[in-house]
């Protein structure tokens, strides 16, 4: 055992955690020639004591940089200690790692040191060291730097399987205030390259079927959240604005860690804003699986996402002219705007239904939220109703029942320490 | 009415359907002799398993259902569970009485069920997959002790056979006392010849810490967020049943 190894591994891992990204589906890489590894399967190998997934060996390459971002704890005017691996080192833990089923592959991010294009040039040698000499095929997240060459990016393209580069803070004004050596349109330029790249590989294989792969599980990014005073809507509208023009397979939301003293934002020792996180995660959700616009679900006049109850109740709430929804009539895409109506459930229903109408205790064993279901939907026995429910009872009704079944109550997923 | 009793093989299952429509009996509930209880009122079939007459039933049922979904059904006897076996039965013998429509309604209690078995079985094998932890002996053999809730270890051989394609391993099923070992060329079977005392696989010399082991323990202390503490969701993802062969877990033990 190398003891410098293992300080090494606690400092550069500690700072990369806060990267959320965790993905490591999305790209069909095979194992070629009986070498090691391969893509898809998307497995999460063990889980922090936080809850969170651990699916690929995520560290730094350095915690050294040259940039002072007021968010970061690497930022170069903090006090912490500071390490640097070598492109052995990365390759063998990655290697040894895998051999072991401990992780997915490798998720791989770096300080900035000496330069942008210095920094990008080593993280490539690992990538490539990985594929061309080990014969690794597992999953690969590449960070990319901002302000690297764009041919060091479109190489390592080749390699990774996914890329992405942070927008950090939702806003061109917040990021400005807290890291003035950055910008959004270094993201973009970067993303833009990167997706045009993508295209371009994707016209080839329409000719040549064996083209080779270009970033197979696409670009993601991460916001931070609740580190500047953004609202919800201006969180939600940037994620939209980026995966229609990127063609982004995922935004991440990242409830901001105090880490440095800044009275520009919150204290040291504050609570993340775990709810907050969770209720952005929904929306996005909402947006990309069950047809909802980002306009329905925040508006000038709502800007913050309810905190107490999800974002698809939540809209239910305030439409109540889509209610009810007949179970047994309505199309997929309405059944799935039920509060407490799944992706898996609403399937079921289209499917079951076309044997006779569903009754309630049918319904009831589909795997449904029924409690959440019932003041929303009509099926074979519903009650008649004399008049419809005032949302605000329906909504006071559900929080009590969620207060009754502490199990559910969001509130208790917080740390009392 | 009457009580099936089957050997518990996959075989004698279907064995049971073919004899269920041979005999062209009305209703019957299938049992093990495990499970069987005598009633003085209910006549008893025994199913003598039969492979010819199982794979008639098999080849039936896929052509069918299909090959995917009929692996999913198989999927569903790997639960071991005499209940899961009985939705199982009675789910074979709808789908030769309706047609393979009747595997979508959901309003049908045996087919609700098997969906639900087949959901945690698959499960179980996504979580094998996930918490295998090979040991490098000084052999060069990768080896892992696992102890799923379901006979899973047939349902990752093709996972593992893959991914790991240039490293002798061996997968060992503590709980059934059997094994998958990969030579490089194949996967077979193995199991001790004493399956009470493992006299040919002994299960203590399956682990095998090295400097690896300390470096995953160093890196998934560190990878973790204190602020962010939620033991419950922890717990939810790796339940304790589980720590005693993941190295990361097992000294909270």
């Amino acid at each position: 055992m190398n003891d410098r190894v293992v300080e090494k591994l606690a400092i550069l891992a500690d700072a990369a955690k806060y990267d959320v990204s965790c993905a490591s589906s999305g790209s069909k890489r095979k194992n070629t020639n009986k070498g090691l590894g391969n893509t898809g399967a998307g497995i999460c190998h063990s889980y922090t004591e936080d809850g969170r997934c651990v699916s690929l060996l995520k560290i730094l390459l350095t915690n050294y940089c040259i940039y002072d971002c007021a968010f970061c704890i690497s930022r170069k005017s903090n006090d912490v200690k500071r390490a640097a691996f070598t492109v052995e080192e990365v390759v063998s833990l990655t290697i040894n790692f895998y051999r072991r089923n401990y992780i997915e592959g490798l998720f791989l991010s770096s300080g900035i040191f000496k330069n942008a294009d210095y920094t990008m040039e080593r993280m490539l040698r690992i990538v490539k060291k990985l594929r061309l000499e080990e014969n690794f095929n597992g999953y690969i997240h590449l960070k990319t730097i901002p302000g690297a060459s764009e041919e060091l990016i479109t190489e390592a393209g080749l390699y990774a399987d996914r890329m992405s580069i942070n927008l950090e803070l939702p806003t061109e004004e917040g990021l400005k205030s807290l890291a003035p050596e950055k910008s959004h349109e270094d993201v973009k330029r970067e993303l833009g390259w990167v997706r045009a790249k993508t295209l371009e590989f994707a016209d080839e294989r329409k000719v040549i079927k064996r083209a080779p792969a270009f970033v197979p599980a696409g670009q993601s990014t991460q916001i931070v959240v609740g580190a500047t005073p953004e609202t919800d809507l201006d969180i939600l509208y940037t994620a939209h604005t980026y995966y229609q023009n990127y063609a982004l397979k995922r935004v991440y939301y990242s409830g901001y860690i105090p880490v440095n003293e800044d009275s520009r934002m919150p204290a040291l020792g504050s609570n993340p804003p775990i709810i907050r996180e969770n209720r952005l995660y929904q929306s996005d959700w909402l947006i990309r699986f069950y047809g909802f616009d980002v306009k329905e679900l925040v508006t000038p006049t709502f800007p913050n996402l309810d905190t107490a109850i999800d974002p698809k109740l939540s809209w239910a709430l305030r439409n109540p002219h889509f209610f009810p929804v007949d179970v047994n009539t309505a199309p997929y895409e309405a059944i799935l705007r039920v509060p407490g109506i799944g992706l898996r459930s609403a399937k079921k229903i289209i499917s079951a239904r076309r044997f006779g109408k569903l009754h309630s205790w049918q319904l009831n064993k589909l795997g449904l939220a029924f409690n959440r279901a019932q003041y929303f939907m009509r099926y074979a026995d519903s009650p008649i109703q004399l008049g419809e429910k005032d949302p605000q009872v329906i909504r006071e009704v559900i929080l009590d029942g969620q207060r009754k079944n502490k199990n559910n109550f969001p509130s208790l997923q917080l740390s009392l320490f | 009415m009457y009580n099936y009793l089957f050997d518990g093989s996959f075989e004698g299952l279907l064995t049971a359907v073919y004899d269920y429509f041979a005999l062209r009996h009305q209703q019957a509930i299938l049992q093990t002799d495990a499970t069987f209880h005598t009633d003085l009122f209910t006549p008893t079939h025994r199913v003598i398993t039969n492979e010819a007459n199982a794979e008639r039933v098999w080849e039936g049922l896929q052509k069918k259902v299909g090959r995917s979904k009929s692996y999913g059904l198989f999927t569903v006897y790997l639960s071991e569970d005499p209940i899961a076996h009985r939705h199982l039965f009675n789910y074979i013998v709808l789908v030769f009485q309706k047609g393979a429509e009747v595997t979508f309604d959901y309003r049908h209690d045996d087919v609700l069920q098997v969906e639900n078995f087949a959901k945690k079985v698959n499960r179980e094998r996504h979580r094998m997959k996930a918490f295998v932890r090979f040991s490098s002996t000084p052999t060069g053999l990768y080896t892992a002790v696992v102890k799923p809730d379901f006979n899973i270890l047939p349902l990752i051989k093709d996972h593992f056979q893959n991914r790991y394609a240039d490293q002798p391993w061996l997968i060992f099923d503590v709980k059934r006392h059997y094994g998958l070992y990969y030579d490089l060329e194949k996967v077979d079977t193995v199991m001790p010849s004493n399956p009470s005392n493992h006299s040919d696989i002994n299960v203590g010399e399956l682990f095998n810490d090295d400097e690896y082991t300390t470096y995953w323990k160093t890196y998934f202390k560190n990878t973790n967020i204190s602020a962010r503490k939620n033991l419950k969701l922890h717990r939810q993802h790796v339940p304790r049943r589980y720590w005693k062969y993941l190295p990361e877990k097992a000294d909270s033990l």
